[in-house]
């Protein structure tokens, strides 16, 4: 048993936490030993427990002085060779966009913790949302990839912040955890699981300094970072970069290299997707949600069915780049698509670029209050209704 | 081999410390960027720090492009958060010599609040800003430090903002070392930047530098070795001119260290703490495996 796994033995087994609580459990299990934050509501857990558990490991905590100063400090940790996590809320979500578009663009691991709340602005703090949808994805200027994972139970969250650290560093990017106030504060079971042996650790480059380019490729392999101290002495910006990273404005050399990170993670799919299917081979209706919503699904589909009405859920686990083919397939025989979700329209977007807009429906929901299983069934079964008239 | 520069050691090739295969460079004839990073690079090479233990972060501007020249590890950030990447990087790596390359629109307008509270927290860091007076890089904006009356490209009747004194604010601000030198005087600015690189705590230094060739033509300055002679009597911060304590003295701004204090370290405290919190737990833990045992 390492160090860490021995630190957290009082922690492991069964647990009841918030789902708050089981991020900052499995960040550390996952390797963090960074923590930069601000404080702001429904996040806070996740830093004050981190401030505890943190100096336990020799991990460092600290609490910035803004939002953007967090995941700037994050990103510096990380490229020191630290796995480094910040977490916030709306607000500061939209204030870190500008330096997750550089850890995209430099390819700095690191992870985003966005718990969503009600929104424009200050929105309904202590409310829940799903509103940062479409940020989560888009929020930083120019093209550039990223991965959003979105956990529907406290368990979940515990198993997806584990997966967030190792995509990060095998894909070199940054990696939101994107959940809604209820799944953030809600209290479930959850078994914790020995971190030993099954993490992802960086990839460091080695061999001769000349030979070394930090953002070179073959045959999409995620380039090795360098560590600062090792020799390297490389150039990290947020330039548009060569393959030995430094600025350049030839559009051969601009178009190779943001070719490269752009497409970067489609070699590694089999990794990056994951969603859940349940009910959805003989589904009259598929219905497509995340977090919160999906867990009304659930019910939903267990009340519908007990009334002879076939409902199934696809529900993405890994939200961005979301696993289009797993749609198509779960909802290739359903005769209409639901998507409820706590924002004006955003997932449903996506669900009709994928499937067309003909057979997607969508329950929109913006006033705090979680749709509930009752209010999925009874839509499922009007959209159903209509078609048949 | 040895330098040119008149007044250098024997030993010191700033070449040593360039990435040459990076020139030319890209900074306009006349800046005084070039100096202060020689002076940096001198230092460094004087107390013997070697290169692949100096991390250098830098922001947006011209100073901000500096980094791209040194052969180090560099990391050129987004604007106005150098400071903010400095300080996850150096509690994560309390081994590198971490230095921030920053200029005057970078740390204290859009970077000011990561500044004060940099200062404030006491992170063993050397924060180096090059203040010119100008935004150069956009084309000669007005800055936090941009004299009163001075004409910019935003201020065409002439800034009627008052001007910060940097070093003012970041003593005030609980900087453990705080100083300013003119480019005019490499072999001093050398000395400070080494009394700032040795300095356990978080190290503010301004350069006076001058922007010959926006700011200066706007102004009619003229060349840039008149602008460096008169870079202590040109360059006011109102705050300075105004304040009770340090009246304007005959047109000369203060340079060299002017505020050094003892604080204890950020990161050094922090792990001081977290270790004695470690040993506190292992001991309680014995103890009670101790009663289990009896």
């Amino acid at each position: 048993m390492n160090a860490v796994d021995k630190a957290l033995l009082p922690r492991l087994a069964l647990r009841l936490i918030s789902g708050n609580h089981a991020c900052a459990l499995a960040a550390v299990a996952a390797g963090c030993r960074f923590f930069a934050g601000y404080p702001i509501t429904p996040s806070s857990e996740i830093a004050e427990r981190l401030s505890r558990l943190l100096p336990e490991v020799d991990g460092v905590f600290v609490q910035m002085e803004d939002e953007i100063a967090s995941i700037a400090a994050v990103i510096g940790a990380s490229m020191g060779g630290v796995k480094a996590l910040t977490a916030t809320s709306g607000p500061g979500f939209s204030l870190k966009q500008e330096n997750i578009g550089y850890a995209a663009g430099a390819e700095i691991p690191c992870v985003i913790v966005n718990v969503m709340r009600g929104g424009p602005s200050t929105g309904m703090p202590t409310r829940p949302a799903q509103g940062d949808i479409m940020q989560s994805r888009w929020g930083s200027h120019g093209d550039y990839p990223i991965i959003v994972l979105a956990p529907a139970s406290v368990r979940e969250i515990y198993s997806e912040t584990l997966r967030a650290f190792d995509l990060a560093e095998t894909c070199r990017t940054p990696v939101v955890l994107l959940y809604d106030q209820v799944i953030a504060q809600l209290t479930e079971t959850v078994e914790l699981v020995a971190a030993e042996g099954i993490r992802a650790e960086r990839k460091w480059a080695s061999g001769a300094r000349e030979a070394y380019q930090p953002y070179a490729s073959d045959g999409g392999a995620i380039p090795a970072m360098s560590r600062p101290g090792a020799g390297y002495r490389v150039h990290t910006t947020g330039l548009n970069h060569a393959e030995n990273g430094f600025p350049t404005q030839d559009p051969e050399t601009v178009a190779r290299n943001l070719g490269r990170l752009l497409g970067k993670f489609e070699h590694h799919r089999d990794a990056i997707d994951s969603w859940q299917a349940i009910g959805c081979e003989d589904a009259e209706v598929v219905i497509v949600a995340i977090g919160i919503s999906a867990r009304a699904a659930t019910r939903a589909i267990e009340l519908a069915r007990a009334g002879g009405l076939r409902l199934g859920l696809f529900r993405p686990i890994t939200l961005w780049p979301f696993p289009e083919d797993a749609l198509r397939a779960a909802a290739k025989h359903a005769r209409a698509v639901l998507v409820p979700e706590m924002n004006a329209g955003q997932l449903s977007l996506e669900v009709e670029r994928i499937l067309g807009s003909k057979r997607v429906h969508a329950i929109h929901r913006y006033n705090g209050e979680p749709i509930t299983p009752a209010e999925i069934a009874a839509r499922a079964a009007a959209v159903l209704k209509e078609k048949a008239t | 081999m040895s330098s040119t520069f008149v007044d250098s050691a024997a030993d010191f090739d700033v070449r040593d410390y360039l990435r040459m295969d990076m020139m030319p460079h890209f900074l306009c004839p006349g800046c005084g960027h070039g100096i202060a990073l020689r002076a940096l690079l001198w230092a460094m090479h004087e107390l013997g720090i070697a290169k692949d233990q100096l991390a250098v972060v830098s922001g947006i501007g011209c100073a901000g492009r500096l980094s791209a020249y040194i052969d180090a590890n560099t990391f050129h950030v987004t604007h106005g958060r150098p400071l903010a990447y400095a300080t996850g990087l150096a509690l994560a790596r309390p081994d590198l010599h971490v230095v921030v390359i920053t200029g005057d629109g970078d740390c204290l307008a859009i970077g000011g609040n990561h500044l004060i509270h940099a200062c404030r927290r006491n992170l063993k860091l050397t924060c180096l800003m090059l203040n010119n007076e100008i935004y150069g890089m956009t084309g000669g904006q007005v800055s936090p430090t941009t004299s009163e009356t001075m004409l910019t490209s935003t201020t065409p009747l002439g800034n009627s903002e008052p001007s910060f004194d940097a070093c003012a604010l970041a003593a005030a601000a609980g900087a453990g070392f705080v100083g300013r030198e003119v480019t005019r005087h490499v072999p001093r600015l050398k000395e400070l930047i080494k009394a700032g690189l040795a300095h356990p705590g978080f190290a503010f230094v301004e350069v006076l530098s001058d922007c010959t060739e926006i700011f200066g033509r706007k102004n009619d300055l003229g060349s840039s070795p008149e602008m460096m002679l008169r870079q202590k009597s040109d360059i006011r911060p109102s705050a300075y001119r105004d304040s009770v304590d340090t009246p304007f003295r005959a047109n000369e701004l203060p340079t060299g260290i002017l505020a050094q204090t003892n604080r204890p370290e950020y990161g050094a405290a922090y792990r001081r703490a977290a270790a004695a919190q470690r040993a506190s737990a292992a001991a309680q833990a014995g103890s009670a495996n101790a009663k289990e045992d009896s």
